[in-house]
């Protein structure tokens, strides 16, 4: 908790998670800068999706605090933080099988508008929600596949989408819990490329397995172990540093 | 007032026999079976059926009131409740109900829709003393019956290798398969044991509750309550939930007038679940 | 594709639907025979129409929806008997209760799992019906509400025997009431609604506000319920216990089921089948028909409503080309 010359974008303060016995999340203080192209690595079990949870208020830390833009956040519910402009993309894609993209999206920009209560006006008849729909498709490549049902989407397709509703709820924060996870060579391309082209006043925190992907997005690298924060900064560091590079190498002497 | 608590107690003792089956297979196969209640009719019904026409001592019925039910459960399972495991809670609810509306229409066909008794041996008849306190006998009859049977349900989940395969199995079947534990045949024997005490509960409970065909549906809000109240990862959570809302059942219709005091039930429940949605011994998940 | 014209697309009125309303309506001028049971279907047709929008668009599953069909037959017909005749009257203050004790039980309903829902939703109406029997001074108990003296409809059209009245009444309810539920399952609610019922984690995670949207509905849905109570209540002249009981949730969910949840029309398709059902099969022993209701929901459980959904939606598409 030192001086800060700006506001970061996300900040933790202390936060921790304690099942029972079991530390998920040991005494995190994070700080995400604005604009920021931020890593999360670590090796499996670490923490990070618990982490991340916590960040979005899926579960209630045991101690600490969360911090979105200088506000504390810690006791909203995970609607709240996304109106306030902290959205997460899903490891596992979690879209709406049976709709469209078209529909989709277009509920995250008509909640987003704060329209989403609207029980009166059919979705659409105001064309503002239209016209941002067609915007955010034409940024992911997803406008052929409007109208075509998610679940009949190739993989690739469906990950972009995945991201692509994130986007569409206009985050000031991103969290992208490994968005190329499980997709198939040849459509990581239109991924990463989607990824690197985020404007840059939204900051971005990437979890991710993947040290391509890491080493060519990341700015900053923060690696978690065992619920901790190990070390952090820029990627050349932590690709030298020795510590870093016994975890990542007595895991897979475990293995 | 002691009595009172001690039919409420007896009151609680029967329900937890007749819903721990729900219980446990809800937290074992996350199933909702609303036709659990058939089960407990099954054995209610075989006990009055041997008692009236072969004249059978009651306490002979109670095994055959045991075992029928948990084959005719054993073989439901097989053939066709466990096609309906990883389908939706919707599709659940409504196979359960289907099964309910068949029991409870085959029942009123081939039996009749007038409510069925029976004649309780002399020796379980009349009132004892117990402590000072004024008891009936079958209602002390069923608390040593149904204590020692929650007692030995406990010990055999304990202690038992069954057992423990049931609690792994209820704790993460697909790492219980993993482990090679034979996840099917421990839902199949739990599913069967489950029915079995149901069919145990409906014969016991003939004698305060009555049996007629229609007794699945009037108790399936019971069995519910006890599920929901008492959780499902083990059988203290409805052990207790079942002596709570006994107790509160008795007392309230005893204390306010008979039409009131059916609400206690409900009033209980629904503070139960302002304070603790998720039961009264959620697991941490 | 365009967003705006998908938008406008899927929301637009096909020709199969407005060929159905009209044909509904020209019934009411039929010769007398038939209007009674189109009566009654129109009556459980919005039942199951307000069953549909918790249960095919926001996914709770409800086992006593018949506690708002039953206390709107019961405050519509307290409301003839005891203050004023007219039906329109009844009906308004029917649909103002339900929808009440619709707000007030979500909040319940809304705590918990699935299982708890199941407990809360039967529970509920449980509880007014064992209040309605515990009052016989007020509802007529076991006998039912007698002495209801149904007003004409608008001071002119009176209900008679024959049920032209009766049906136009329950057509037109319907019909308007069908209207409004229209308008909001595709608004910008609507949307939030389906998105709720598919994967609520992901809608929450979008910006939804999950519990204020599912008590809205569910609100809503006990208002229709309790306006097709009072439909029943005022054409009939008379309520009894069983709008309250088990039976009557039981059969509104099977009608629903069977004509598909979730696309709007699934509660008056299925009411329409339901009842024809119901008049061939239990014209037989009672109890033939409770048994083949069974036999049909494990089959069709079994069996699954994909794959018979897949079925009929290939059936529709060539309908609707």
């Amino acid at each position: 908790m030192g001086e800060s010359m700006t506001a970061s974008a996300l900040e933790t303060e202390a936060l921790a998670k304690r099942f029972g016995g079991l530390v998920a999340t040991d005494n995190v203080s994070f700080r995400l800068e604005p604009g920021a192209r931020h890593a999360l690595i670590g090796p499996n079990g670490a923490g990070k999706t618990t982490f991340i949870n916590l960040l979005t208020g899926v579960m209630n830390p045991s101690a600490g605090r969360v911090l979105l833009a200088g506000e504390d956040i810690t006791g909203l519910r995970p609607e709240a933080r996304v109106r306030r402009g902290l959205v997460r993309t899903f490891q596992i894609n979690q879209l709406f099988d049976d709709l469209t993209p078209l529909e989709t999206l277009s509920l995250a920009v008509s909640e987003r508008l704060g329209l989403g209560g609207d029980w009166r006006r059919r979705l659409g008849a105001a064309g503002s929600i239209a016209r941002e729909v067609d915007r955010v498709a034409a940024r992911f490549g997803l406008a052929d596949s409007l109208g075509l049902r998610t679940d009949t989407l190739p993989y690739g397709k469906q990950r972009l989408l995945e991201i692509a509703v994130a986007f569409a709820a206009s985050p000031k924060v991103l969290l992208l819990d490994e968005p190329a996870a499980g997709v198939p060579e040849a459509e990581r391309r239109d991924i990463l490329d989607a990824i690197a082209a985020l404007p840059a006043d939204v900051s971005v925190l990437l979890i991710e397995h993947d040290m391509d992907l890491v080493f060519s997005f990341a700015r900053r690298i923060s690696v978690l172990v065992d619920g901790a924060l190990l070390v952090e900064g820029e990627p050349d560091a932590i690709a030298k540093d020795a510590r870093v590079r016994a975890v990542y190498l007595g895991e897979s002497r475990h293995a | 007032m002691a009595t009172i608590l001690f039919d409420g107690v007896a009151y609680g003792m029967l329900l937890f026999v007749l819903a721990c089956g729900l219980a446990v297979t809800l937290g074992l196969m996350n199933f909702v079976n609303l036709a659990h209640g058939a089960f407990a009719m099954a054995g209610g019904y075989v006990t009055v059926l041997l008692m009236d026409n072969w004249d059978a001592p009651f306490l002979a019925c109670l095994p055959v009131a045991f075992a029928l039910p948990a084959a005719i459960g054993l073989l439901l399972e097989r053939t066709l409740y466990r096609h309906m495991y990883g389908r939706s809670h919707l599709d659940q609810v409504l196979f359960s109900i289907g099964m309910v509306f068949i029991a409870v229409a085959a029942t009123d066909y081939f039996l009749g829709s007038s409510q069925r008794n029976i004649h309780l041996p002399d020796w379980l008849r009349g009132r004892g003393q117990v402590m000072g306190v004024s008891v009936g006998l079958y209602r002390a009859f069923i608390i040593v019956l149904c204590g020692a049977l929650a007692f030995g349900l406990q010990a055999g989940l304990m202690k038992t290798r069954f057992g423990s395969r049931l609690r792994a199995s209820v704790d993460d079947a697909r790492v219980a398969r993993g482990l090679g534990i034979p996840v099917g045949m421990v839902f199949a024997a739990t599913f069967a044991v489950g029915s079995g005490l149901a069919g145990l509960g409906g014969a016991l409970g003939t004698e305060l509750l009555g049996i007629d065909p229609y007794f699945p549906l009037k108790f399936m809000i019971y069995f519910l309550i006890v599920v929901t109240v008492g959780g499902t990862s083990g059988i203290t959570g409805p052990f207790v939930a079942s002596l709570l809302l006994g107790v509160a059942d008795v007392m309230g219709k005893y204390y306010l007038s008979s039409a009131l005091g059916g609400f206690v039930i409900y009033v209980v429940v629904i503070v139960v679940l302002v304070l603790r949605p998720s039961g009264l011994f959620a697991r941490a998940r | 594709m365009n967003a705006a014209l998908g938008l406008a697309r899927r929301a637009r009125w096909r020709w199969l639907e407005m060929a159905f309303w009209i044909a509904a309506f020209a019934a009411i001028l039929m010769p007398a025979g038939a209007h009674l049971i189109l009566n009654e279907i129109a009556i459980l047709a919005l039942f199951a129409l307000s069953l549909d929008l918790i249960l095919g668009y926001a996914g709770i599953i409800s086992l006593g929806h018949a506690a708002f069909f039953g206390l709107g037959a019961y405050a519509a017909g307290l409301m003839c008997k005891y203050f004023a005749q007219e039906p329109l009257l009844g009906l308004a203050v029917a649909m103002a209760a339900s929808g009440l004790t619709g707000l007030l039980s979500s909040l319940l309903v809304l705590r918990g799992s699935d299982l708890t829902r199941l407990m809360v939703t039967l529970g509920v109406a449980l509880v007014l019906h064992e209040i309605a029997n515990a009052l016989p001074q007020w509802t007529g108990g076991a006998d039912g509400l007698q002495g209801m003296v149904v007003g004409p409809l608008l001071g002119r059209f009176a209900f008679d025997l024959f049920g032209r009245t009766a049906y136009a009444y329950s057509l037109a309810t319907l019909f308007v009431l069908f209207l409004l539920a229209r308008r909001v399952v595709y608004s910008p609610f609507g949307m939030s609604l389906m998105a709720i019922r598919r994967n609520q984690l992901r809608a929450s995670a979008l910006g939804v506000p999950v519990n204020r949207r599912l008590i809205a509905v569910y609100a809503l849905a006990a208002t229709y319920a309790g306006a097709a109570g009072a439909l029943l209540a005022q054409t009939t002249a008379y309520v009894s216990l069983d709008v309250l009981e088990f039976n009557r949730s039981a059969d509104v969910l099977l009608a629903l089921i069977i004509g598909g949840a979730g696309w709007l029309y699934g509660g008056i398709v299925g009411a329409l089948v339901f009842k024809i059902l119901q008049d061939y099969l239990s014209s037989s022993a009672p109890q033939f028909w409770l048994f083949w209701m069974g036999l049909f929901l494990i089959v069709l459980a079994l069996v699954g409503r994909e794959r018979l959904r897949a079925g009929m939606r290939g059936a529709l598409t060539w309908a609707k080309a």
